[in-house]
């Protein structure tokens, strides 16, 4: 049997719809939103500002610093209890990671740069839409960076892999299930974020990132897109 | 806030005008955005200004408390993201985000606002639960006024998700309603020197003195006051105050 036709109607190589907007927090320095089907991020960036308390200061480089939170009313069912789990930890610290090696921090000494997002509905690909958000917010803010992350979560449905799974896709049970949250830096092509949980051939996960690397060329142009239409001079 | 920015804010208030160009009594542009989640049982989104706050509606059934056992029960809780404000820190929640929740929780239970004996499903068994949480998404101040809004607008956008006697299936909403009788509607009047300003932005709320939040119902009843700010008030103040926030209040109200 297999997996032959995806619950929405989607391609297996497409994403779900993309919605990207760049500066939509005025009191942040930089922010953005960033939408993919149901699951909406924002993420604002406050900084480069002085780090507390001051042995954290390192007068070498800066430090980012990223938190991940879904509202309360987020997903469907329970309520979310607010306040950081040990889940909503863990994926604040891979956000980082997978930010990090665009980041120019050594021109911010003593500093931090905070990275907040926030989901107001989830329907899977949470920490890759917080992800693409935190990116476009980074630019936003002007803070020196080299290059911009794009992230998509590839999914091995049954039988078949599938690009921006969704809640759906997730809890398929006619089969088993891949989840493969991947980020990618948009010009050297270089992978920044790998997690996976379910099960997969070492055959399905080289397909799997050349998949992913392929959907962030579009998310990337998608993301680049909403900063020139904040920054480009309207004629 | 230096000083000197305080003395021009007054000077300002003495001619009557706002850095914005408002008048002393007039808030900013508000707008209201009923059902902006699918997955929560009701939502809304509000702006007044640059200020933008989100309320999002859940529902579940719990065991009633033993001192009601044939009404359901409220919560309302607000989360001062650290996203929407650079003074804002991560962590449980600090003494500001607990005075709005309660404050905004005050007026919806002291007007009696929802019928919470009609979320009883057995006596002494089963009740529905309802929590509202306040999510602000970007801080131009005047918190309390968008959140008491964005709650109540999401209380009227939310519907029941249906329920078989067993278990709730939130992927099915219903028709019905929550039992809403009244619309508490919140107006914070803000006292700088000897002005009287509402709707204060996130600039003019670091050189208040004194702050108070009127709780008002459709017939300009008064359900709920919390005074803030450092300094004290006379209750000739206080009486002004109440008076410019029922008035205030009758246009907040159209948005319900």
């Amino acid at each position: 049997m297999g997996y032959t036709k995806r619950n929405d109607g989607r391609k297996f190589d497409e994403t779900r719809p993309i919605e990207a907007k760049a500066g939509i927090i005025k009191r942040a320095d930089g922010s953005a939103y960033f939408k993919m089907g149901k699951t909406v991020a924002y993420a604002a960036v406050y900084g480069p500002r002085e780090i507390h308390p001051k042995f954290l200061q390192n007068p070498t480089k800066g430090k980012l610093r990223c938190y991940y939170n879904m509202m309360p009313f987020s997903s469907v069912g329970d309520r979310v209890r607010p306040g950081a789990n040990r889940r909503a930890k863990e994926i604040a610290m891979v956000t980082e990671k997978a930010l990090l090696p665009v980041v120019d921090l050594g021109k911010f000494p003593n500093s931090v740069i905070d990275v907040f997002i926030e989901l107001p509905q989830t329907d899977a690909g949470t920490r890759c839409a917080g992800i693409c958000a935190a990116s476009i917010a980074l630019a936003d803010a002007g803070i020196l960076m080299n290059d911009m992350v794009a992230a998509v979560s590839i999914g091995r449905v049954d039988d078949k892999l599938v690009v921006d799974l969704d809640y759906s896709e997730e809890s398929y049970e006619g089969g088993t299930v891949a989840d493969i949250p991947i980020a990618v830096i948009s010009r050297t092509g270089e992978i920044s974020l790998l997690q996976m949980d379910g099960n997969l051939s070492r055959e399905d996960l080289k397909k799997a990132v050349e998949m992913a690397k392929k959907s962030c060329i579009k998310i990337d142009k998608i993301q680049r897109d909403a900063l020139k239409n904040k920054y480009e001079v309207k004629k | 806030m230096s000083i000197e920015q305080k003395d021009h804010i007054l000077g300002f208030l003495e001619k009557g005008i706002r850095f914005d160009g408002r008048k002393l009594d007039e808030y900013r542009p508000i707008t209201v955005e009923r059902g902006f989640s699918e997955n929560a049982e009701g939502s809304a989104r509000v702006t007044i200004g640059d200020t933008e706050v989100l309320a999002g509606v859940k529902m579940s059934i719990m065991e009633p408390y033993s001192d009601t056992p044939d009404e359901g029960t409220m919560m309302i809780n607000a989360e001062l993201l650290p996203l929407s404000n650079p003074d804002f820190e991560p962590g449980p929640p600090g003494i500001q985000s607990i005075e709005i929740a309660r404050v905004v929780d005050r007026g919806i239970r002291e007007s009696k606002a929802i019928d919470t004996k009609k979320l009883c499903l057995k006596k002494g068994e089963k009740v529905w639960s309802i929590t509202v949480d306040i999510c602000p998404i970007n801080d131009d101040g005047n918190l309390f006024d968008a959140s008491a809004l964005a709650v109540l607008a999401a209380l009227q956008d939310a519907k029941f998700p249906s329920y078989d006697g067993t278990v709730i299936d939130y992927k099915k909403k219903t028709k019905e309603s929550l039992p809403l009788k009244k619309l508490p509607v919140s107006c914070t009047v803000i006292k700088i020197g000897n002005h009287f300003i509402v709707d204060p932005t996130n600039e003019e709320e670091k050189k208040v003195d004194s702050r108070l939040t009127v709780e008002v119902e459709e017939n300009g009843t008064l359900c709920a006051l919390q005074k803030g700010g450092d300094k004290p008030l006379t209750a000739e103040d206080i009486d002004k105050m109440v008076g410019i926030g029922i008035e205030k209040s009758k246009e907040l109200k159209k948005f319900l």
